[in-house]
């Protein structure tokens, strides 16, 4: 009787699985910055979300085939997961975000990743919302739009965005908070290492994820420059540069000024050829003394050698520390 | 870059003791651009970096850095951290799209100046910025067809002598009326359907005929047609249109493109479309490696070429790339549009019989 009934409930759950709207993401770019907005707000909305898997061998080898070889490894990985996604889903959403503050801008890879995406797949469903406060295009409008598309009812929807929203707030916060308890414990021993680099490169399965691995097998702690308290920081990216107008690159030397007396050494992790990091890291070599180090990675790093030279940064911390 | 010094010189007359021209770009501009620069920055920057270094050698004191798009708006800064590592002393305004904060700063050298003044010599200068690009347009249009040759060249050079003589706009005018028919006097033997290429693409590359390795003479001394509709005066008005020439350029590139690409790319993806309509035989689509708006370009302009049939070649310029490698593509492409304009004509005789 219970079987029966479980095989019932599981019979009615993949029926109403199947009517549902099936909504591909990505897991690439900005996804490793908004995935709990987008995942709430669909869920909300009784749509199913279906995830790229981590990036791997395949997906890298499917996006450089598609991708003109002169954009960076990080679009690359971005359509490879597109390629996953093409025929799984029913809409794959896309982010056209331009300008989040005023006179700010963000990378123009990211404003063209919508044309981009829909020059190369052809007949694909492509869902975007655009967030351009420059033009009046605040981000609650552009949701609000999205969600007409699935749902009548605005009032749903912008339920939907509140919760999600909220939800994703309490995730950074809860980030911020394991940080900032991981600093305040701090043994005489530790070596701590700060790592400054895009959410998208620290984060994934095949750029950050092992280099993350590597270092802490070596006991090393980690602090990451992305996971800071944005309004804490909004101006302090100008004791390093002053005019700087990319929203995601003043965070990261934001969170870089709030941590740099904290820790030992940092480490710059830059995809080749990124054209905004490719400038600050420069700038922050010029101006900083501190011990650093920048790793470009792209689509033929070997392994082995930057194993080793992470090993010797991580060796001349540690004879640094011994020697006080 | 290229000649334009001569229409800027006034505007820093007002301000400054004495201009000191750099030296020209040569090959050792590069060396030193390359040297200091971060790694992936892209060709203008080191060009940029290379041409202070040789001016601040020479002895100038004041350099100015103007700002735009893409990664050009923070060009200032890093230049100026890596110029004060290497241990020069000088002051440095960056204009970065502030114009009025830099009038300011301007002014501060030279307290006396009257915003009239200020305002009457850059008039000056965008008349003969005008002037220049219009003479330009003509000498690339008919260069290759000229039958005495060196021709356009020699009658440039007098041009650029004289326009810089020229003190207000009157005298400006005058010197375009007299070169504008001394121009068209000069002998030329052009058919009356020549092969028409356009270039487009990256505002440094473009503008600046060393670092495209003299393009566009190359493809003139063929006998084609070169149309460039990037000028230092189309920027102006683009500048100082309020959104309206990008969102012109964003209508014309309308199936290809729904958002702003950034920067000059929508631009070139813009004119790629107009131009396949318009008929042209092959379009020169040139970059700095690594420039983002271009590069983001690039995939719609393979759809164009792919829906049009229209031959597009792409180059992209680094501190590496060999001057050997640039003529010997232009020269296969020049074939190829030649073949490609014969087996047509065949094709029309036949059907014509």
């Amino acid at each position: 009787m219970v079987v029966r009934f479980k095989f019932l409930c599981y019979l009615l759950n993949t029926m109403e699985n199947n009517a549902k709207i099936k909504i591909g993401i990505p897991r690439a770019l900005l996804y490793h910055k908004y995935h709990k907005l987008w995942e709430i707000f669909f869920e909300e909305l009784n749509c199913l979300t279906i995830i790229s898997p981590e990036t791997n061998k395949e997906i890298i080898e499917n996006g450089v085939n598609l991708a003109i070889d002169e954009s960076c490894l990080s679009l690359k990985i971005f359509l490879g997961h597109i390629n996953y996604l093409k025929d799984k889903a029913d809409y794959i959403l896309i982010p056209h975000i331009v300008s989040l503050h005023r006179k700010e801008e963000i990378c123009v890879k990211l404003i063209s990743l919508y044309d981009i995406t829909r020059s190369i797949f052809k007949n694909l469903n492509l869902v975007e919302y655009t967030v351009d406060v420059n033009n009046f295009n605040p981000e609650f409008f552009s949701f609000l739009k999205l969600g007409w598309r699935f749902n009548k009812n605005p009032f749903f929807i912008i339920r939907a965005y509140i919760k999600a929203k909220k939800q994703q707030k309490k995730c950074e916060q809860k980030l911020i908070d394991d940080q900032v308890k991981k600093l305040n414990t701090k043994n005489q021993d530790d070596i701590f290492v700060l790592i400054v680099s895009h959410p998208y490169t620290t984060y994934d399965g095949l750029l950050g994820k092992p280099i993350i691995k590597f270092l802490e097998y070596q006991n090393v702690k980690l602090i990451y420059s992305d996971i800071t308290d944005k309004k804490m920081i909004k101006n302090l990216y100008k004791n390093i540069s002053s005019d700087l107008y990319w929203t995601y690159s003043k965070e990261l030397l934001g969170g870089l000024e709030l941590y740099k007396n904290q820790v030992d050494g940092i480490i710059f992790l830059v995809t080749f050829p990124c054209g905004p990091d490719a400038l600050t890291t420069n700038l922050c070599q010029n101006k900083l003394k501190k011990l650093m180090i920048v790793i470009t990675i792209d689509e033929l790093w070997g392994e082995a050698g930057l194993k080793t030279r992470l090993e010797s940064f991580v060796d001349i911390l540690k004879l640094r520390k011994q020697n006080g | 870059m290229g000649n334009y010094f001569i229409a800027f010189k006034p505007l820093a007359n007002l301000f400054a003791d004495e201009i000191i021209t750099p030296p020209p770009i040569t090959k050792k501009t590069l060396e030193i651009g390359a040297k200091y620069s971060p790694e992936f920055a892209c060709i203008p920057f080191k060009y940029n970096l290379g041409n202070y270094v040789e001016a601040l050698e020479s002895g100038a004191n004041l350099l100015i850095q103007s700002g735009g798009g893409c990664r050009f708006g923070y060009y200032g800064e890093v230049q100026k951290e890596i110029l004060k590592k290497i241990g020069y002393d000088f002051e440095f305004i960056k204009l970065n799209n502030n114009y009025f904060k830099a009038l300011c700063e301007i002014r501060k050298f030279n307290q006396k100046l009257s915003y009239i003044k200020i305002l009457k010599t850059a008039l000056l200068s965008y008349f003969r910025l005008k002037v220049i690009d219009r003479i330009e347009d003509i000498i690339r249009k008919n260069l290759g067809f000229e039958t005495k040759i060196g021709e356009y060249e020699k009658t440039y050079k007098k041009f650029l002598t004289e326009l810089d003589l020229t003190k207000n706009i009157r005298e400006v005018n005058t010197c375009e009326k007299k070169y504008l028919s001394i121009f068209r006097k000069i002998d030329i033997k052009k058919p009356s359907n020549p092969i028409r290429v356009a270039v487009i693409g990256e505002l440094y590359v473009l503008m600046e005929p060393f670092s495209n390795f003299y393009i566009e003479k190359e493809l003139a001394k063929r006998g084609i047609e070169v149309h460039r509709f990037v000028t230092v005066s189309s920027i102006l008005h683009d500048v100082f249109s309020f959104g309206f020439h990008s969102r012109k350029f964003l209508s014309q590139a309308k199936p290809y493109l729904k958002y702003h690409i950034g920067a000059h790319g929508s631009e070139s993806v813009g004119r790629a479309n107009q131009l396949a309509k318009d008929g042209f035989d092959g379009i020169i689509h040139i970059k700095p490696f690594g420039c983002m708006p271009e590069v983001n370009a690039m995939s719609f302009l393979h759809n164009i070429s792919k829906d049009y049939k229209i031959p597009i070649i792409y180059f992209s310029f680094d501190s590496q790339t060999s001057e050997a490698g640039v003529k010997t593509r232009i020269e296969a492409f020049y074939d190829m549009l030649s073949m490609k304009r014969n087996s047509l004509s065949i094709y029309e005789t036949k059907a014509n019989l």
